[in-house]
């Protein structure tokens, strides 16, 4: 495979490129879901090609071919060029990429139990036996999925990068859904998007699905009845791990994307509040707030051994002590700002070029608990499992929805509610945490669904996340 | 066809379905097999800070195999080069999976021989198109926003389908769609300008270009407001966006099924100005004449003078609810229902100007950003407004406002009594990953909920 690649590089070259990578990936993915009891859903792929990027003069160009014959690595090598050479008529400041040495290197994700060996009957019995469940404990609609990747890439440059790589990565989830007259109720586990690692089945296990259907079932049910989120304009607000990860991914990831800061996302996922000129001063949090960028957490989603442009992984401050310290960068956009590559350049598949994308950008714990944080609460509410997100396109202004709430009072856990909702301003927000949870709730989320450019591309990222206090929150905003 | 001379990477998708389907009685001569083949070119210019920062592009090609035993269903997917051995594999790892796994109780077998409408939305020299082309379309736009900071994206794209079953169903179809879409910017405000056809030639990046510009600095320096409910002109992208919700949330037949739906059939949901229909045959709207299934699409009513009249169906809900499938299968499987690709909102015969006019005391909203749905049941949705908003008194705009964050109901926003104006620029709208287009025009609303300001 890296002849093929290599074969790519070369082409890219003599086209007229001064800089030229390839990467040559195959890529197998499954997704197996049940509804009610049903398998509805089993779904195979397999992609294989290359994808070649050029730097022309100052432009890069693109191109991918699904096919891995070398004359069609040299074609798309060539058009690659080509491609780059049309963007001088738009030229902007030239693409420089940050110096570093060429890895060369090949990295496995860590994997006990192979996916692919787990029998299909095995993984339907599990569905259907948890959708079955939910049924019969108050779900109308029970919905439960696996997914599994395993990729492999071969990735080679003119600069003399040449790594492969190999990463498994699979997970599951499932949710409750309960019909009332007026409204719909649902509850997730593990979360509104499962729980996703770089590990074998031996997640999934873990996750223990069937002891948990009855009673996310029981709670979906429970929540058509319960009082709504009350509405007020101040109270303290106590996020459990799974709606911190959201909180982190929205508020903090992206705002720390280089490419958004830069400008070069403006037209669609839009920019960042984040202003250059105070990184390193400029306070994004309370004291308790500590967020690194680590691709090297072993079984986190975002994990890997070197990202798509060949930077080896490496752990990036972000946030220390509440005081904004670090991006989220690749070698064209770290150059800009006159730092080295933050090795967070990846790619959804061979056809889509590299980006800047999250890693594991995840809190680092602190010393409370959640059952702390309630003791220490007179009046606020406890909400967890993300249900809705949305973000302005600074990633400032943020209004999140969970799927369940409890009422805090005088220290204890009160009433269950519906609906519950929160909104606030990033930094303000952030400087208003004053309690976080300790390194046994740390939880390692995964993400499987992050949308990013265009073309339109999903990331997998990591969240490392503890439950946290808020106080002075606005709550119970609703339609 | 070719993305600037590139050769064609599956120059005859039916042949290839065929040779599928043939290899697949060989080895299971008993099984249901269906085939969908694509071939193609998409390519994708994109620019910030005034220059082209990004520009790609890709041969498309793609095999979906879906095999059925008794029941037992499978899907199987190739990007890759489809070589006999190739196809052999997945031929084979399709049956190998499909016999494992339990039995879909619910599987409405594969579709019968039907034809589709005789209607082809595509452009051969879009198909052609050089990276030159739409490099230059991005340079006229940059030109004409003279001196503002510009950003955005020109893509063209062009598919060859095929669709082929053992039960005998053949159907092939091709498209193409362009899209030239862009923003200035002042220190203050940005503004959007954007166009999407079938032909990358229907786009003029210095029009596009002048109209953002000129907007932009319209809306520059802009003043608080107080959020609350407002008479709003919403633009034919956010008109594009409730659509979206609509059909995904409501006139999806597996969520009007669970229950999770606001639809009635046969009763007056929306105000008398509305009337959507799901038509691949108008000639305004883009994509291919039938479905991931293999059914043929049809000009459906939807919703007719405000009478929610047709839920959109694949062959699994349909079998379900004893209808037809209405052609609304999507390729990525099962998981939400219906793929919604033609909605045409019909529009009206007020310009922007008169529908400006007509409010006392309102909001000119251009975008939405970033809307996500709080319940599937009744539609309430969160976002925010972005690129333009402007407060209009007395039928004038007066000024431009701080963007807002909104938490509103869909399907209340359009209740009887609540459309005030539809205006007569429908435009095509093309989904975020351009591979839909909504055709919408501007609506007149007689009350939105803001429910936040969004500055920092």
């Amino acid at each position: 495979m890296f002849d093929i690649a290599t074969a790519a590089v070369e082409s890219a070259l003599a086209a007229g490129a001064r800089y030229a990578d390839a990467r040559v990936m195959e890529q197998r993915s499954e997704t197996m879901a049940a509804r009610n009891g049903v398998v509805d859903t089993l779904d195979r792929g397999e992609r294989a090609g290359v994808g070649v990027r050029a730097l022309v003069g100052g432009s890069w160009g693109f191109y991918a071919v699904p096919d891995l014959s070398p004359a069609s690595a040299r074609s798309a090598g060539m058009r690659a060029a080509e491609v780059a050479r049309a963007s001088a008529v738009a030229r902007g400041a030239p693409i420089e990429l940050a110096p570093g040495p060429p890895s060369v290197g090949s990295w496995s994700s860590e994997c006990r139990e192979d996916p692919w060996d787990v029998s299909l009957a095995e993984k339907g019995d599990l569905l259907v036996g948890v959708t079955t469940t939910m049924l019969g404990h108050g779900a109308d609609i029970a919905e439960a999925r696996e997914r599994v990747w395993d990729t492999r890439t071969w990735l080679v440059s003119s600069e003399g990068h040449r790594v492969d790589q190999h990463i498994r990565e699979c997970g599951a989830a499932m949710n409750a859904t309960a019909v009332g007259e007026n409204e719909t109720q649902r509850r997730s586990y593990p979360g509104i998007r499962g729980q996703y690692g770089t590990r074998g089945w031996e997640l999934v296990r873990e996750l223990d699905l069937p002891g948990n259907a009855a009673r996310i079932a029981e709670e979906a049910r429970a929540l058509l009845t319960a009082a709504p989120c009350p509405a007020r304009d101040a109270t303290d607000l106590i996020l459990g791990s799974e709606q911190m990860a959201l909180q982190i991914h929205e508020s903090v990831g992206h705002a720390v994307e280089l490419d958004r800061i830069l400008g070069w996302e403006a037209a669609f996922a839009g920019t960042s509040w984040l202003d250059l000129s105070q990184l390193g001063s400029m306070r994004f949090g309370s004291d308790l707030m500590n967020v690194t960028a680590d691709a090297t957490l072993p079984g986190a989603l975002g994990s890997f051994g070197y990202d798509d442009e060949g930077t080896a992984a490496h752990p990036v401050d972000i946030v220390r002590s509440g005081i904004w310290v670090g991006v989220l960068s690749g070698r064209d956009s770290a150059t800009r700002i006159g730092q080295a590559s933050g090795g967070a350049m990846r790619a959804d598949g061979f056809d889509r070029i590299p980006m800047v994308r999250m890693t594991n950008v995840g809190l680092l714990p602190g010393d409370d608990s959640l059952e702390a944080m309630v003791a220490a609460t007179d009046e606020g509410i406890l909400m967890d499992t993300n249900r809705s997100w949305s973000i302005d396109d600074r990633r400032l202004n943020f209004q999140f929805g969970c799927e369940i709430g409890w009422e805090i009072r005088n220290g204890r856990r009160g009433a269950m509610l519906r609906n519950p909702t929160y909104t606030g301003i990033g930094p303000r927000f952030w400087s208003s945490m004053d309690m976080l949870g300790n390194r046994s709730e740390w939880t390692f989320w995964g993400t499987p669904n992050c949308g990013k450019g265009q073309p339109q591309q999903v990331g997998h990222t990591g969240h490392p996340a503890v439950p946290a206090r808020f106080r002075g929150v606005r709550v119970g905003v609703r339609g | 066809m070719s993305a600037g001379g590139a050769g064609p990477i599956t120059a005859d998708p039916m042949a290839l379905a065929g040779r599928v389907l043939e290899l697949a009685r060989t080895r299971e001569p008993g099984a249901e097999v269906e085939v969908l083949a694509r071939g193609g070119v998409e390519a994708l210019t994109r620019f910030a800070n005034g220059a082209i920062h990004q520009n790609v592009a890709e041969d498309v090609g793609h095999l979906l195999v879906r095999v059925a035993l008794d029941g037992r269903t499978a899907r199987y997917t190739l990007d890759g080069q489809p070589d006999d051995d190739a196809i052999r594999t997945l031929v084979d790892r399709a049956i190998d999976a499909a016999r494992v796994r339990p039995v879909d109780p619910d599987w409405p077998g594969i579709a019968p021989p039907a034809a589709a409408p005789d209607v082809e939305h595509w452009d051969e020299a879009t198909a052609d198109a050089a990276p030159a082309e739409r490099a230059r379309r991005v340079a006229d736009f940059v030109r004409a926003a003279a001196g503002l900071d510009s950003a955005g994206y020109c893509s063209s794209r062009a598919h060859v389908v095929a669709y082929a079953n053992t039960r005998g169903q053949r159907l092939r179809g091709r498209s193409t769609l362009a899209v030239l879409d862009g923003i200035a910017r002042t220190s203050t405000s940005d503004a959007s300008a954007r166009g999407a056809s079938a032909a990358l030639a229907d786009l003029d990046g210095a029009t596009l270009g002048e109209r953002a510009a000129r907007q932009a600095r319209e809306a520059a320096d802009p003043a608080d407001i107080e959020p609350g409910a407002y008479e709003v002109v919403l633009g034919p992208s956010c008109v594009a966006d409730i659509i979206d919700f609509l059909y995904r949330y409501g006139f999806n037949a597996r969520a009007v099924e669970e229950g999770r739906s606001f639809v009635q059939l046969g009763r007056q949901q929306f105000d008398a100005a509305i009337t959507l229909l799901d038509d691949v045959t108008d000639p305004g709207t883009v994509g291919l004449p039938f479905d991931a299934d293999g059914s043929p699409k049809r000009t459906l009513w939807v919703v007719d003078g405000g009478v929610t009249s047709n839920v959109l169906h694949t062959r699994r809900t349909a079998a379900m609810a004893g209808a037809e499938s209405t052609g609304h299968a999507p390729e990525t499987g099962e998981d939400w229902g219906i793929l919604a690709v033609n909605p045409v909102l019909a529009g009206g015969d007020r310009t922007t100007e008169e529908l400006i006019a007509g409010m006392a005391r309102g909001l000119l909203v251009t975008d939405f950003h970033y809307t996500r749905i709080l319940d599937p049941r009744t539609e309430v949705v969160t976002g925010l407004t972005r690129n333009g908003v402007w407060l209009v008194q007395d039928g004038r705009v007066t000024g431009p406002v701080r963007n807002l964050r909104f938490t509103q109901s869909y399907v209340a926003a359009l209740a009887p009594g609540s459309v005030l104006g539809v205006g007569r620029d429908r435009s095509l709208v093309a989904s975020a990953d351009d591979a839909t287009g909504s055709l919408v025009p501007s609506l007149h609303l007689r009350t939105w909920n803001f429910s936040g300001g969004a500055r920092g």
